[in-house]
């Protein structure tokens, strides 16, 4: 399982408890998609190591670039990862069931109002929320640590964040930040690989 | 025929849903509201809901609306709760299969080449991009609907105590007894959060 580059036929129930985990994290998941990413670490990350923590970050960025609904999109690129296609259909099928069976309960039996005006959920997910959005924080800081930020690249995280986080059309937009970001890291190894290579030339 | 209107519907918010939960919440309503398959009243039900209930706005919304509006657009063929299953099952399944397949193709590519010099060198760029994309979700979340919905004070500063409590308990081990150190699980501390919710404010 160490060996995470290469992928075995899945044993059955290997994929048993992909399902499971992340039927786990769907049942957890409050307030969308990175709400997860807490859940996901500990259990992919720490408890498992399924994946390493920078590579868990790579799939992130990939994810995010892309449309769909972030949450199943984490847990198709987590699960087939770890276990290839059957992976990602147990890892997304797991996320997914939660909630369909929720709202679908919720459509069949009782009207949308009943739970909006419901005392004793409300007051529950009052404590909830804002532990959510510690949740997202927490993710922040071990992701920092992970993409091995200094105090040369701390910048670009903080300009990244307050960016979007002012919420102001084109320039709020998340894809804007990971086209740069992509562009820069190009940028970046073009310009170091031609000092590194004119160095040689000196050299030589 | 409602159900193809339907899968197509749900195809294109996979498509076209950038940005994921909140940011494609205008595409949903256009394009459920728009045809008269709920009302705007009942949509805004959904997404209080879908705050109420685990899991993506998207699949809740998908597999509402796929429930519902089978019976709503011709009651005489599609009423009945099989009628709903099948509306709910197509609905869900065709938001998710756009992204899966792109997701699961663009894996692939990039591990195939992840020894590739530009590969990693895009990665690298990304990395930092994505801690800031992490922390901006946590700062648009900071907002008065998640910590004070009812304009009372006294709320606003219990709520900022259980965020900075439930950071600590998740970030920093706990250190028992007999020196061993443990680290709360998330889903522990939600649970305790929504335990502390219904007792201040349940009652």
């Amino acid at each position: 399982m160490s060996n995470s580059t290469s992928i075995s036929p899945a044993p059955r129930h290997e994929l048993l408890q992909l399902f499971a985990t992340f039927l786990k994290i769907g049942a957890f998941t409050f307030g969308g998609g990175w709400a997860m990413i807490s859940i996901i670490e500990r259990e992919i990350v720490d408890k498992h190591a399924w994946i390493r923590r920078e590579e868990f970050l790579d799939l992130l960025a990939l994810v995010q670039s892309l449309p769909g609904i972030l949450a199943v999109n984490i847990a198709v690129a987590v699960g087939d990862r770890i276990r290839g296609g059957k992976g990602s259909i147990a890892a997304s099928l797991g996320t997914i069931l939660p909630s369909f069976l929720i709202i679908l309960a919720i459509a069949i039996f009782l009207t949308p109002e009943v739970i909006k005006n419901n005392r004793i959920i409300s007051a529950i997910f009052m404590g909830i929320r804002p532990a959510v959005v510690a949740l997202i924080i927490a993710p922040v800081l071990s992701s920092a640590k992970a993409a091995h930020l200094t105090l040369k690249t701390l910048w670009i995280p903080a300009i990244v964040a307050l960016m979007i986080s002012i919420n102001a059309g084109f320039i709020s937009s998340p894809i804007l930040y990971i086209v740069l970001g992509a562009a820069g890291g190009l940028l970046y190894f073009k310009w170091s690989s031609r000092r590194i290579s004119k160095e040689k030339g000196g050299k030589a | 025929m409602i159900y193809l209107r339907l899968i197509w519907a749900y195809l294109k918010i996979g498509i076209f849903g950038f940005g994921g939960g909140y940011a494609m919440l205008s595409l949903v309503e256009h394009s459920v509201v728009d045809p008269g398959w709920i009302t705007e009243t009942t949509f805004t039900d959904i997404v209080a809901i879908s705050q109420m209930t685990p899991g993506p706005i998207g699949i809740n919304s998908a597999t509402y609306i796929g429930y519902v509006a089978p019976g709503q657009v011709a009651p005489d063929t599609f009423s009945g709760p099989l009628w709903g299953l099948l509306g709910s099952i197509i609905c869900t399944l065709a938001v998710v299969i756009p992204s899966y397949l792109l997701v699961l193709y663009s894996s692939h590519f990039i591990r195939r080449h992840s020894e590739s010099g530009v590969i990693k060198a895009i990665f690298s760029g990304l990395r930092p991009v994505v801690v800031g994309l992490i922390a901006s979700a946590a700062i648009l979340l900071m907002n008065e609907a998640n910590f004070n919905p009812n304009h009372i004070a006294a709320e606003l500063y219990t709520n900022i105590g259980i965020c900075a409590a439930s950071f600590l308990l998740v970030y920093f081990p706990l250190l028992l007894p007999g020196g061993r150190k443990v680290k709360l699980h998330p889903i522990i501390v939600i649970i305790f959060a929504g335990m502390t919710g219904l007792l201040l404010y349940g009652f």
